[in-house]
């Protein structure tokens, strides 16, 4: 439950020992690396963008293939694959696959290549097909489309526009020309407005009978063909059958790697893990014999790393004492349940050094929230259960995952909770069950909640709800004033934080008693005398001393005065964030009344076996659509309830996550020896 | 049957009907902002579907008024409230207008601040946390209105 506290080495070593240490410590990931703060004339960095480069554009060839060969040869992926992280791989078997990469990437090549042939073959597949397309009216010709005609006669191939007859062609083109027996007009296909043509006719009358037809929208071919139609269509198919038969044999060859593939991934993680640490290398100062690094590491794992530096490479290591102007990364540490909402505050933004670290505070409000607005039991009980399962099957999954999974298990557990308590499980599942299909007429609910049925009586939820808002609000004030203690700022302390208290608990004290409050509510509650004083006076004194030192940075005593007063104005975004907290009652509302619904339009058929199989298929649908939707608005407003409501009273994100120098595996883990 | 009757049931129909019209209208915009990621990086499905998901809540708000409604009309259940007075039935109609309107005109919003995340999600995946928030803060508006609904249907005296 805090921030972890970390230490600043500086290490200076043999340049020999360079690559093996940047190794050893890439391999560990303990230590976040920074060469920036090192300045001197005489150092000089290496450059290393070329090597970079290179690696990266290896690792990326590598993907690419692997992607080709996943497209031919598809792996059966196994459902929520995603789930099972990365594979550990002893050095040993790392070390035997990145010798082969020489090998590798001459496949990977061969790949890569074959995959642009595949292209290029569907290239030509394309533009037969097209030419297929154009030759496709000529069809019925059975004399090649260039040909012009004998020595006495004429071939006129084209196109008229509109739908013709043969006679109608024959009419079009025959006024005169010498010899009206000598013309023959062939009709070879039509359509789309246009009439395919072939016209013999004598030579001395070509002429006339092209003026003839172009009157009539006649045309030549517009791209030039030879050959005869069905002849080339022929050629087309049977070179389309070759680049189809190429294409597969192709595909067989990539799919034919599909073994490969473990090594290939092995290897790209090699190359993107080298151009990590060319990265580094690139930034890191040396001179002709050593070079100088910088880095944070835990304070726990100082000792530790700097002893393995000293003995395994005669390096000398120093620990620092942190500046002020130095920014400590950060990395939090909290017990099992509090670190599932980690990630929760890290998208956020992380605490600084410095500061509380509301992780462990938190975890309790957000479980709680979470459960009272899902509220339903067998929601709950599907959700811890379902995330056990998987973090029980899944053990090395993704960190992030991993958590999230953490938190929607303890969500779970808090959701059946709370679900028990205002009786719902299904909704009124029970209830509807017995009286559609066991002809139940007794009272309801069958379930009796633990506390009480919130839409029966909502008004004495909503007041619960927003006394539930006080408590996690003056807890977020709370964190604020033990940051004022814990600086020694005891005025800061009295004049904003009790301050605040005062007035706000006296202010919530003079709204019990009222006649407002019991018609809210429906109880009257009714203080003794001495308690009704003191609220008065606590709410007073409070606001007293807003007024006169929340502007106490201010010498000018009328300007510290309106300062104060514009604080005091402050409580109107107190009641507006109390008011936020009615989201608890409405959508734990909207969780038992949509699964109520649910249940109502399950039962509608009736009893008997047809009934009972609608039932069951619309409660299994209706009831998953319902978790699943109002899973997510559980999440998204409870997730607003911490970040606006309780960060906004005491907290400032502003610390930098720890970015250890590290390998940048995506496939594998390589199982090191033990050495920290 | 009673004029009374008639207007707390229009008043049922307006919650889901225009509450319902801005959930349908927001995912719609939503989607298509979602459908523009993921063309570009499948990856991000599941991300810019929650983001799409997002103002599609307005629509379930006016069903539990609607069916709230519904049910203190007497409508489910089978013994409707025939005899119900005009006066009585106007308060239904009103009570229902907070979700209605709210509803229709906070989805629409909720759905272009969606869209906006979405334009985050697209070049930061990493701040989905940040981006999903934008859109919750519209629907506090909707949760306000739909509580007050709730309140004033639950609370409406029957003769």
């Amino acid at each position: 439950m805090a921030i972890v506290e970390m230490q600043k080495l500086s290490i200076c070593a043999g340049k020999k020992n360079r690559k093996a240490i940047l190794e050893m410590l890439q391999s560990l990931g303990v230590m976040e690396v920074m060469t920036e703060g090192i300045e001197d004339p005489e150092l000089l960095k290496m450059d290393t963008l070329g090597q970079r480069q290179q690696f990266q554009k290896e690792s990326e060839l590598i993907e690419q293939a692997l992607k080709t060969v996943s497209k031919y040869a598809p792996e059966k992926k196994a459902a929520l694959s995603m789930l099972n992280g990365r594979e550990a791989l002893p050095r040993s078997e790392y070390d035997a696959f990145v010798g082969k990469k020489e090998e590798c990437l001459k496949d990977v090549q061969a790949i890569n290549r074959k995959d642009k042939n595949i292209t290029e073959c569907r290239g030509i597949i394309l533009k037969d097909e097209n030419q297929k397309e154009t030759l496709r009216p000529w069809m019925a010709l059975d004399i090649p489309m260039d040909f012009k005609g004998t020595k006495k006669t004429s071939v006129l191939i084209g196109t008229v526009q509109g739908i013709h007859s043969e006679e109608e062609v024959y009419a079009m083109a025959v006024p005169g020309i010498s010899d009206e027996k000598a013309l023959c007009a062939d009709i070879l296909s039509a359509g789309n407005e246009l009439t395919y043509v072939s016209v013999l006719c004598l030579s001395r009358d070509a002429e006339k009978v092209e003026e003839n037809l172009r009157a009539k929208g006649f045309s030549k071919p517009a791209q030039l063909m030879s050959g005869v139609p069905s002849r080339t269509a022929e050629e087309l198919d049977k070179d389309i059958a070759t680049q189809k038969a190429r294409i597969e044999e192709l595909i067989k060859d990539i799919a034919s790697f599909e073994s490969r593939k473990e090594e290939f991934r092995v290897v790209a993680d090699y190359y993107r893990t080298r151009a990590e640490k060319y990265r580094l290398l690139g930034t890191i100062p040396q001179s002709k014999e050593v070079f100088f690094l910088e880095g944070w590491v835990t304070r726990d794992s100082a000792d530790s790393v700097a002893k393995l530096l000293t003995e395994r490479y005669g390096a000398v290591v120093e620990k620092e004492e942190t500046k002020e102007s130095d920014t400590e990364p950060v990395v939090l540490h909290n017990n099992r349940f509090s670190r599932s909402v980690e990630p929760v505050l890290a998208s956020y933004g992380l605490p600084s050094h410095g500061h509380v670290d509301p992780t462990f505070i938190m975890s309790f409000f957000y479980v709680i929230f979470f459960g009272m607005m899902l509220s339903d039991a067998a929601y709950g009980i599907i959700m811890f259960i379902a995330c056990a399962i998987l973090l029980k099957k899944f053990k090395k999954m993704p960190e992030g995952i991993s958590s999230m999974l953490h938190l929607f298990f303890w969500c779970g557990i808090s959701t059946t909770f709370w679900g028990f308590m205002y009786g719902g499980f299904f909704g009124n599942a029970a209830d509807v069950i017995a009286q559609t299909f066991f002809g139940y007429t007794g009272p309801t609910p069958l379930l009796k909640p633990l506390w009480f049925e919130p839409l029966g009586n909502p008004m004495r939820l909503l007041v619960w709800c927003m006394l539930f808002g006080v408590i996690h609000l003056y807890a977020g004030l709370g964190i604020k004033g033990w940051e004022c203690l814990k600086a020694k700022d005891f005025v800061g302390f009295i004049s904003d934080i009790v301050a605040w208290y005062l007035f706000l608990t006296g202010l919530i004290l003079m709204l019990l008693p009222t006649e407002l409050f019991a018609s809210i509510s429906q109880v009257s509650i009714v203080f003794p005398a001495w308690l009704n004083a003191l609220s008065k006076y606590m709410a007073i004194a409070g606001a007293a001393i807003i007024l006169v030192m929340a502007g106490r940075d201010r010498k000018n005593w009328a300007l510290r005065i309106v300062l104060g007063a514009y604080s005091l104005y402050g409580v109107s975004g107190w009641l507006s964030d109390i008011l936020s907290y009615s989201r608890l009652l409405a959508l734990g509302l909207a969780t038992g009344v949509i699964a109520n619904v649910i249940n109502m339009m399950a039962s509608m058929v009736g009893g008997g076996i047809v009934g009972a199989i609608v039932f069951i298929i619309v409660f299994v649908i209706g009831h998953l659509l319902n978790l699943a939707i109002n899973a997510l608005g559980a999440y998204v407003h409870t997730n607003r309830l911490q970040y606006v409501e309780f960060f906004g009273k005491f907290y400032d994100a502003g610390g930098k996550a720890f970015k250890p120098f590290q390998t940048a595996n995506k496939y594998i883990e390589v199982k090191e020896e033990k050495v920290l | 049957m009673s004029i009374g009757l008639v207007l707390a049931l229009v008043g049922a129909v307006c919650a889901t009907v225009f509450a319902g019209i801005g959930s349908a209208w927001g995912v719609g915009i939503a989607g298509q902002a979602a459908a523009g990621v993921v063309t570009e990086d499948p990856e991000q499905f599941a991300k810019v579907l929650l983001l799409q998901l997002l103002p599609g809540t307005q629509g379930i708000y006016g069903l539990l008024v609607t069916f709230i409604t519904l049910s203190r009309i007497g409508i489910l259940g089978g013994s409707p409230q025939t005899n119900m007075d005009f006066h009585t039935g106007l308060m239904f109609f009103f009570a229902c207008m907070p979700i209605a309107v709210v509803g229709l005109i906070s989805a629409y919003h909720q759905a272009k601040t969606s869209i906006a995340s979405i334009g985050i999600v697209a070049k930061r995946p990493d701040q989905f946390g940040k981006a999903m928030l934008f859109p919750a803060m519209v629907e506090t508006y909707a949760i306000l209105s739909l509580l007050t609904s709730i309140l004033a249907v639950t609370n409406i005296p029957l003769s």
